[in-house]
């Protein structure tokens, strides 16, 4: 395929070309850093929730066991209860922690509930399946990424001094959050063992197509059923100057249609084609010039021409 | 097709690619609809028809995409297509969906597959931890002050330099009186978990933190080992401890093995670059890591019951034995015809 000519507008340091396995290639968008922090933090406050659910739970369950074996006078059941009430709570405890990202990641969607607020997802950086295996890997890292420094950096402060240890853990900690500071596809040290990375998802409704909505209008407003002749006709000339850039911020231009925004673009466009702008008419104008140029260059694309913006 | 594009907008639309995307906005607009739907979570009122048309319409919608590329200067029909493709992207290229037909692929041969695959790692960690357990017993045999330097105050108790035979016996026979088995074995479970994934983890630092911390933790048990010896206790405090030892210093010997695979073509990627080699190790390991949580499993259930229950030395050891030479069977005895490779 030949993708040189970028098909939108995009200036980002962070969107990247995958190549699918039918050798397509799809533009993919990084996900911020920031916005991967908040999801972290969105996550954790989930797990955290659901620890201290759990824990709160198990707790009363416990408390009314008790009660009714005291009362029953069993002593030795009251032990037995008690500990398989201890064996969930280190089981849950366990997969909250280790659990919860595999559990959702492995998903469909390829996002914890966290990643789908902030509307970000893992993908497969060679554009091949995202495999159950690059999900634990991914994910068996964050533990020494962030639990371990955490907790180590909580049992080292404890005393109230913050010794060798703070500091170690501190280091630790800052080594593995900074280290998406330091390569160009801001992996973590999980996605990099993994072999995925974190991609924006966009989502994007399918806007009406520009030249027939001008004509549905046309044809409503003339009531004929012939196709209405276009007001403003222009010549080859007129329509040389631009390339596919000025046509798709004219497009851009048209479907945000704010009247603000179209004066400036009319005057600049009359100017450069030598016409003497007028009043009233701007959007009339401008999809006349807008359908016009891009049957221009669409036609010149199908011979193999493309311009890409006014000084090609 | 569920709604025939309208015929009159087609004839009117002035450019040719406005036509041609009101022909096929049809099928764009169906998987736009199949995707929107699995991403919300909705497998089950999506129909036969429907799974079986997703990639299908992927591929159509795909091409589409490639043939707008070339013939059209619709930015935001272009936008759109890009996004739809990716979506779907994700969907049909996402992790296969079944963890059943996961696992049965993992227990049914991925497992040992990459465990074999790690041969050599395990083959040096293996060695690392022969030579911490030396290490152990020859640091505390030179000054038995190490002792308590090596082993952490939980697992002391009695098992202090200088504690008699009695005592010491006491700490390995005659528990079944104890209560708490169950919790005390989820306990180590959870322990012992994060003690792996810790040595797998540490991998990435090319797995000079994975070796340090199997010396580390096998002086301890070379340390102990000093100690019963000294008591004439040797063969009884193996068999005790190889009850859950050997499931449980296996599965700590894959994840080590494990660290150091991906440590190792970190250091050394060959002609690989340095991200493949990580990603490609990566993978393998974390599939042996995720057998590795299994065994500690089954180590913490023969350690918190078994180990208790069985109160003598010849029975222990068929314990341990039987579990050992399983998991050498399941592992490098036990071959399927694996299709393809362990990643897809």
């Amino acid at each position: 395929m030949s993708a040189a000519i970028p098909t939108r507008l995009r200036q980002s340091t962070r969107d990247r070309m995958m190549v699918t396995p039918e050798g397509i290639s799809l533009p993919l968008t990084l996900a911020s850093r920031g916005t991967r922090a908040g999801a972290l933090i969105i996550d954790l406050s989930f797990i955290g929730f659901l620890m201290f659910v759990t824990t709160i739970a198990l707790i009363s369950i416990a408390g009314g066991t008790a009660a009714v074996a005291a009362k029953a006078e069993q002593q030795n059941a009251i032990g037995h209860a008690l500990q398989f009430l201890f064996m969930i709570w280190i089981a849950a405890m366990f997969l909250f922690r280790n659990a919860y990202f595999l559990f959702f990641e492995l998903g469909p969607r390829g996002a914890t509930p966290g990643k789908r607020i902030t509307g970000i997802r893992i993908a497969a950086r060679d554009g091949a399946r995202l495999s159950a295996e690059m999900v634990i890997a991914r994910n068996l890292l964050r533990d020494i990424e962030l639990f371990l420094p955490l907790v180590f950096l909580a049992s080292a402060s404890d005393g109230g001094d913050m010794g060798a240890a703070g500091i170690a853990a501190a280091a630790w900690f800052l080594v593995f959050a900074l280290f998406p500071f330091f390569n160009k596809d801001r992996l973590r040290a999980g996605d990099l063992i993994a072999g995925s990375w974190v991609v924006e998802a966009p989502r994007r409704k399918l806007e009406a197509a520009m030249s027939t909505r001008r004509v549905e209008a046309g044809v409503e407003a003339g009531g004929g059923t012939a196709h209405p002749r276009p007001a403003f006709t222009f010549s080859d000339g007129d329509l040389a100057v631009y390339g596919e850039y000025e046509l798709q911020t004219l497009e851009r231009v048209l479907r945000e249609h704010r009247p603000d925004a179209l004066r400036p673009v009319y005057e600049a466009i009359c100017h450069k084609i030598g016409w003497t702008p007028g009043a009233g008419d701007e959007r009339a104008f401008l999809e006349a010039y807008y359908t016009q140029l891009r049957a221009r260059l669409e036609s010149g694309m199908r011979m193999g021409k493309r311009k890409a913006d006014k000084f090609a | 097709m569920a709604a025939t594009p309208d015929v009159t907008a087609i004839e009117a639309a002035a450019l040719r690619s406005d036509r041609f995307r009101l022909e096929r906005e049809a099928d764009w607009k169906h998987l736009d609809d199949i995707v929107t739907r699995l991403e919300k979570g909705r497998f089950r009122k999506l129909s036969d028809e429907d799974v079986l048309a997703l990639p299908v319409l992927y591929r159509t919608v795909a091409s589409s995409l490639s043939i707008a590329r070339e013939t059209s200067l619709d930015a935001a029909t272009l936008a759109y297509l890009e996004t739809l493709v990716q979506r779907a992207w994700f969907i049909v290229y996402g992790p296969r969906a079944s963890l059943g037909s996961w696992l049965r692929r993992f227990l049914g041969g991925g497992w040992s597959a990459s465990v074999r695959a790690i041969g050599l790692d395990v083959a040096i960690a293996l060695m690392v931890m022969i030579a911490g357990t030396v290490v152990g017993w020859l640091l505390v045999s030179s000054d038995s002050e190490w002792y308590h330097a090596l082993v952490p105050g939980q697992f002391a108790n009695a098992r202090v330099p200088g504690a008699s035979h009695d005592a010491l016996r006491a700490t390995i026979f005659g528990n079944d009186g104890q209560d708490a088995l169950g919790a005390f074995a989820a306990y180590l479970f959870s322990n012992n978990a994060q003690v792996s994934i810790l040595a797998f983890a540490l991998g990435f630092a090319f797995g000079i933190p994975s070796l340090m911390l199997l010396v580390h933790n096998m002086a301890v048990l070379g340390a102990m080992l000093w100690l019963f010896h000294g008591a004439g206790l040797t063969v009884d405090f193996i068999g005790w401890l190889s009850v859950h030892g050997t499931t449980e210093l296996f599965a700590i010997l894959l994840s080590g093995g494990a660290g150091l695979h991906i440590g190792r073509s970190m250091a050394f990627p060959g002609e690989r670059s340095v991200l493949q080699a990580a990603s490609e190790a990566g993978r393998r390991a974390a599939q042996v890591m995720t057998g590795v949580i299994l065994m500690l499993v089954i180590a913490a259930g023969l350690e918190g019951f078994a180990r208790q229950l069985i109160d003598n030395t010849p029975g222990r050891f068929a314990v341990g034995g039987t579990m050992l030479l399983l998991w050498l069977l399941y592992f490098y005895a036990f071959r399927r015809e694996t299709d393809g490779g362990e990643s897809i």
